[in-house]
């Protein structure tokens, strides 16, 4: 078909090209700002391809103390939301796939309402219940806030990974009088490996990731998240500042890459690869 | 693997459950569901509920401050007040360009992945990375792009002969909001081309063939084959993409802030700063609850239209 209609054929990679170029273009931009020197950042006609490509931005960057240290902040954060998500979902979803309950559909309603009312109506009382709890301005009430906003995915992730291990496995368990803590532990838990991977890759992005409520949620500098110092740093915008900002976003982008390579078979494949199939 | 019994789901279902249950769950299911229920209900189920109600009231920031039941006292002040209907204009404004350009890039894109092509695999990898940055980084990035004197918009639109001088995008009341609608179809391309590209996928081959048999065109059969097989697809992404882009916060706070001159003050922006800034917590919560509402009317509306076409 291609070969009878040439002009549509090559009109169909015209437009092509002009997607690459659309999506691909910014990040190049991002790239290339972080490997150019202050001097050349000052060019009155800016420079598409660095002419002395250096990493002293990175360098320069992770050298900033705030950089640094909400790097380490972001890490432990997130890591900790990850670790409690999983732990408090892997028993709950398994409830979610397990048990005909109201606890599964309503928690799909939330997940589906919870996207319709804009993010103000709960950080206002969010702000002060952490407040009467003391957890104000502190990480502790930052990863209460992360467990408790990326569980209802998580839940919804694992639910259907316990429900496609058969249940007749644990049924054989049960009948060699396993209890069953120990069967969920001995037979469910290994097979489960792959959702629970999956959703705590989930709730470690989600939190690095996040703006919002680290916005609003935490005030002292020494407790910044990455992403909370990387918008403070667009305030002093000089123009020699913006090679280490724009290396220091880029490894803000590490984790959710890593993320989005282990999901992108679910992605792509699940979704986009119908049609590599020939 | 012997330990397998013979299939015996069915009686498992049949047995009546021996103990007490509540919520459908018994002891057991119970023990393991309460953990993770518990701090959802305390810190975002009873929060939202906090905040619609805060809505109807008087609070303020400050610890001594008493708060007390107002009604409608805030929705009469709001219809009043310039900054809400501006604030509600440039976010319903936001709203429709960047779903409406949103959905027909990526259904391009996404009719273009469907077909073999060359380079197609490069392009399915491109088409995730926005999905793949974190927000205030893609705000941070396109601030780059925008930069006046070393951004990549004005070195490329100069050399091409468009403008010949440096804009400042960002800082220009006739540029800032389409400049930051752009911005916004670009984030949003990824999850709208994944899912219209997956109803693509599920669209029956055979009923192309034979419509191309019959003599359809290109066209006819993308409206007669194609487009009634994505329609319920379309539905869904359009009203999601919609509630997202009015809902949305973080990219234009790093983009503008706001300004210049509200010019980009979307309605959490300005809900945002009476909260935190100048702490009128009620005000600022009814502003919350009108945008619900107004979302409410116009998916309400849409879905209707919709339903009525398809029938």
């Amino acid at each position: 078909m291609d070969r009878s209609r040439p002009v549509a054929s090559t009109l169909r990679y015209v437009a092509l090209l002009a997607y690459l170029i659309f999506l691909a273009f910014p990040l190049f931009w991002l790239i290339s700002t972080s490997l150019k020197t202050p001097q050349e950042l000052a060019y009155i006609e800016p420079t598409i391809i660095p002419e002395n490509p250096t990493f002293d931005n990175f360098r320069a960057a992770f050298r900033e103390q705030p950089i640094a240290r909400s790097i380490l902040n972001t890490a432990f954060v997130s890591s900790v939301s990850a670790l409690l998500t999983v732990l408090l979902s892997i028993p709950a979803g398994y409830v979610m796939a397990r048990y005909r309950s109201v606890v599964s559909r309503a928690t799909i309603v939330w997940v589906l309402l919870s996207q319709i009312f804009p993010w103000v109506l709960v950080i206002i009382p969010l702000f002060l219940l952490l407040r009467d709890f003391g957890l104000y301005d502190s990480h502790l009430g930052l990863i209460i806030v992360y467990v408790v906003w990326s569980m209802p995915f998580a839940l919804w992730m694992l639910r259907s990974y316990v429900a496609s291990i058969p249940f007749e496995l644990e049924e054989a368990a049960a009948m060699d009088g396993a209890s069953k803590a120990r069967t969920l532990r001995e037979i469910v838990a290994p097979l489960l490996a792959p959702g629970v991977v999956a959703a705590g890759l989930f709730a470690f992005v989600s939190a690095w990731n996040e703006f919002l409520f680290a916005l609003v949620l935490i005030r002292d500098p020494d407790l910044q998240t990455l992403s909370l110092t990387l918008v403070k740093f667009i305030g002093a915008e000089g123009v020699a500042r913006l090679g280490p900002l724009a290396a220091a976003s880029l490894v803000a982008t590490i984790p959710s890459l890593i993320f989005f390579a282990f999901m992108q078979r679910r992605l792509t494949g699940g979704l986009l690869g119908g049609a590599v199939k020939s | 693997m012997k330990l397998l019994a013979p299939p015996r789901g069915p009686r498992v279902q049949q047995q009546p459950r021996p103990r007490r249950t509540y919520l459908g769950l018994d002891r057991d299911g119970l023990l393991l569901a309460v953990p993770a229920l518990i701090p959802v209900v305390l810190f975002s189920v009873y929060p939202l509920l906090r905040g619609i109600y805060l809505g109807f009231t008087d609070a303020q920031a400050g610890r001594n401050t008493e708060t007390t039941f107002t009604g409608f006292d805030n929705y009469r002040q709001l219809l009043g007040d310039t900054y809400f209907w501006d604030s509600f204009r440039v976010g319903l404004i936001w709203a429709f360009s960047v779903t409406i350009l949103q959905f027909f890039a990526s259904l391009g894109l996404a009719l273009l992945l469907n077909q073999k092509m060359r380079l197609r695999w490069l392009a399915r990898t491109l088409a995730l990375v926005p999905w793949a940055m974190p927000p205030v980084v893609i705000g941070i990035m396109w601030r780059l792009v925008y930069h006046p004197n070393a951004g990549l918009a004005n070195s490329v639109l100069k050399d091409a002969g468009i403008i010949d001088q440096n804009i400042d995008w960002l800082s220009s009341f006739s540029y800032a909001l389409p400049a930051v609608i752009l911005v916004g179809v670009w984030a949003g391309m990824p999850q709208t081309t994944v899912v219209l590209l997956a109803g693509l996928q599920s669209v029956s081959r055979e009923l192309h063939e034979a419509a191309s048999m019959d003599g359809a065109g290109t066209w006819q059969r993308f409206r007669n084959v194609t487009w009634p097989a994505i329609a319920p697809v379309v539905t869904a992404m359009t009203t999601l993409d919609f509630i997202w882009n009015f809902n949305s916060f973080g990219l234009v706070y790093v983009l503008t802030e706001g300004g210049p001159g509200g010019a980009t003050r979307l309605p959490l922006l300005f809900a945002y700063e009476e909260a935190f800034r100048y702490g009128n917590y009620g005000y600022a919560a009814a502003l919350g609850n009108a945008m619900v509402l107004v979302i409410s009317v116009f998916v309400a509306v849409y879905l209707i239209r919709r339903m009525r076409e398809a029938t």
